[in-house]
């Protein structure tokens, strides 16, 4: 998303429309990636219930996955989850291990 | 037809909120400031006007019922003085980074400690950089012409800042004078209807204010507020000559009396500019020719009026009822100082904090200060640049 300039931002800081946290990716400030163990999920679809930034992806009732877009990577669903199916791994060492695959 | 009435400070500022009929009055009493909300408080309880009273526990709250009322889409109005001014710190920045047109007279009075309750400007010069703009009034007439001005100004779509209209606690919130009063129609013609730009009660047009605002967007929402101070030099100037319209009495960001071409000038914002103007009066009679130059607009700082006026003279003093401890003067002076750096003839600018606690100043006291200057002006020599005027040593 291209930032506006001061002549173009609603004044004091208002919102004026709906949906607009859509544009902020605030993925970028995560230190911990939640990541699936699709084995053990049952799709209980607890940590749906408990992410605070709706950040599961959830298709035709069942656990997809997450919106790394948006995830901050607060930990809930991964301490919310009754099937422990959720690791949280730091993403330096998610990354240096991407990077290692290759 | 206008009336005229014999009224303190504070029921004038009564008075004029009761013309104004604001949706929402929260207050709180506090010394000078008190008889302005127990006056109003009874124009409410007599259904005098339509105005909803909060009768909120603190400033603080005083403040957060005001911004919630403006957002809401209300003409919302406080008032206080010093301490009172301080405990509400927090929402008056609140108040104008919403870009809520809120209208508040501040009683000046000094801030604790060690207490006092009388008059200097330490209050509202203490809020010079919240974002608000301040109006000093002189007199009763002006606590109701620049009330029924700062509606206008603070609600004009290219401001829309929160204005302050000072006063001298106890000097002229208790001091009787003789005021000219307008109807009542015609006060609320000249103010107008409030049209809120977003008001939350729109369910229509739901926004949101107040989110968090970081590094990648605050910045931007502070210059919108340097525009509007800057727009808000025009728009006082434009509301001030449609008043003299309908009041025939001028309004600028400064005032100017006394000999036009005297080249000795002192500069004072306050009841202390009608002290001046009596001590040019009698200094015009010993064959002394001086000036005053009165602050009106202290926010906006009314930069060019100030060098255009002082572009001649030869030697100016500042008058500041508050100190700012630590640096070179008081907060008057700094601006005055600092806008007349860049001319080309270097004028000597001395700096007088006087009236602190409500130390009283007279005409006396006035004249020693232009004494002074007739000194720099001989011997081109300024002895002491801050000088503490009443003080004893
Ligand atoms: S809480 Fe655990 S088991 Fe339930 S849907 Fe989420 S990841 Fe799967
Ligand atoms: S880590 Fe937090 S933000 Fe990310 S998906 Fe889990 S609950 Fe949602």
């Amino acid at each position: 998303m291209k930032e506006k300039g001061w002549k173009d931002v609603p004044l004091g800081g208002l919102i004026l429309e709906a949906g607009s946290a859509k544009e902020y990716l605030t993925g970028s400030w995560r230190t911990f990636r939640p990541v699936l163990d699709e084995k053990k999920c049952k799709h209980c679809l607890i940590c749906w219930i408990y992410c605070p930034d709706s950040s599961i992806i959830v298709e035709d009732g069942k656990m997809k996955g997450f919106r790394y877009d948006y995830c901050k990577g607060c930990g809930i669903c991964s301490t919310e989850c009754p099937f422990k199916a959720i690791e949280m791994i730091e993403e330096a060492k998610y990354k240096a291990e991407k990077e290692g695959e290759k | 037809m206008e009336t005229i009435k014999a009224m303190t400070g504070d029921e004038i500022a009564a008075e004029t909120i009761r013309q104004i009929n604001p949706d929402v009055m929260a207050a709180y009493p506090i010394t000078p400031q008190t008889e302005i909300v127990q006056i109003f408080s009874e124009f409410v309880a007599n259904g005098l006007v339509d105005t909803e009273m909060v009768r909120v526990e603190s400033e603080h709250s005083a403040m957060s019922a005001c911004v919630g009322a403006a957002s809401a889409g209300a003409r919302a109005m406080t008032a206080t003085s010093a301490n009172g001014l301080a405990l509400m710190w927090e929402i008056v920045y609140i108040a104008a980074s919403l870009r809520l047109p809120i209208v508040m007279p501040v009683v000046n009075r000094a801030l604790s400690g060690p207490i006092n309750i009388h008059c200097d400007h330490s209050d509202s010069m203490g809020a010079r950089d919240s974002g608000w703009i301040q109006l000093y009034s002189e007199n009763c007439q002006e606590i109701y012409d620049n009330l029924i001005q700062a509606v206008r100004i603070a609600e004009d779509k290219s401001v829309l800042l929160p204005v302050m209209v000072t006063f001298d606690g106890f000097i002229i919130s208790h001091g009787t004078e003789r005021v000219k009063i307008l109807e009542d129609e015609q006060v609320r013609k000249f103010i107008g209807k409030y049209n809120p730009r977003y008001p939350l009660l729109d369910i229509d047009n739901p926004v949101t204010y107040g989110p968090l605002d970081l590094f990648d967007y605050y910045f931007e929402h502070k210059r919108q507020q340097v525009e509007a101070m800057k727009n808000a030099l025009d728009v006082i100037k434009k509301i001030g000559g449609e008043y003299t319209q309908l009041s025939g009495r001028s309004y600028e960001l400064i005032e100017e009396f006394g000999s036009p071409d005297a080249d000795l000038v002192v500069i004072a914002a306050g009841s202390t500019a009608g002290t001046v103007k009596g001590a040019i009066e009698e200094l015009k009679e010993e064959g002394i020719n001086a000036k005053l130059l009165k602050i009106r607009a202290f926010r906006p700082f009314p930069q060019d009026e100030i060098k255009q006026s002082l572009r001649k003279v030869a030697v100016v003093a500042v008058m500041d009822r508050s100190a700012s401890f630590g640096a070179v003067g008081g907060p008057i002076f700094l601006e005055v100082r600092s806008a007349l750096l860049d001319e080309e003839r270097r004028i000597p600018v001395v700096n007088y904090i006087y009236g602190l606690g409500g130390r009283n100043i007279g005409i006396e006291d006035i004249k020693k200060v232009f004494q002074d200057l007739i000194q720099i002006r001989k011997t081109g020599k300024v002895k002491n640049l801050v000088n503490y005027l009443g003080v004893r040593e």
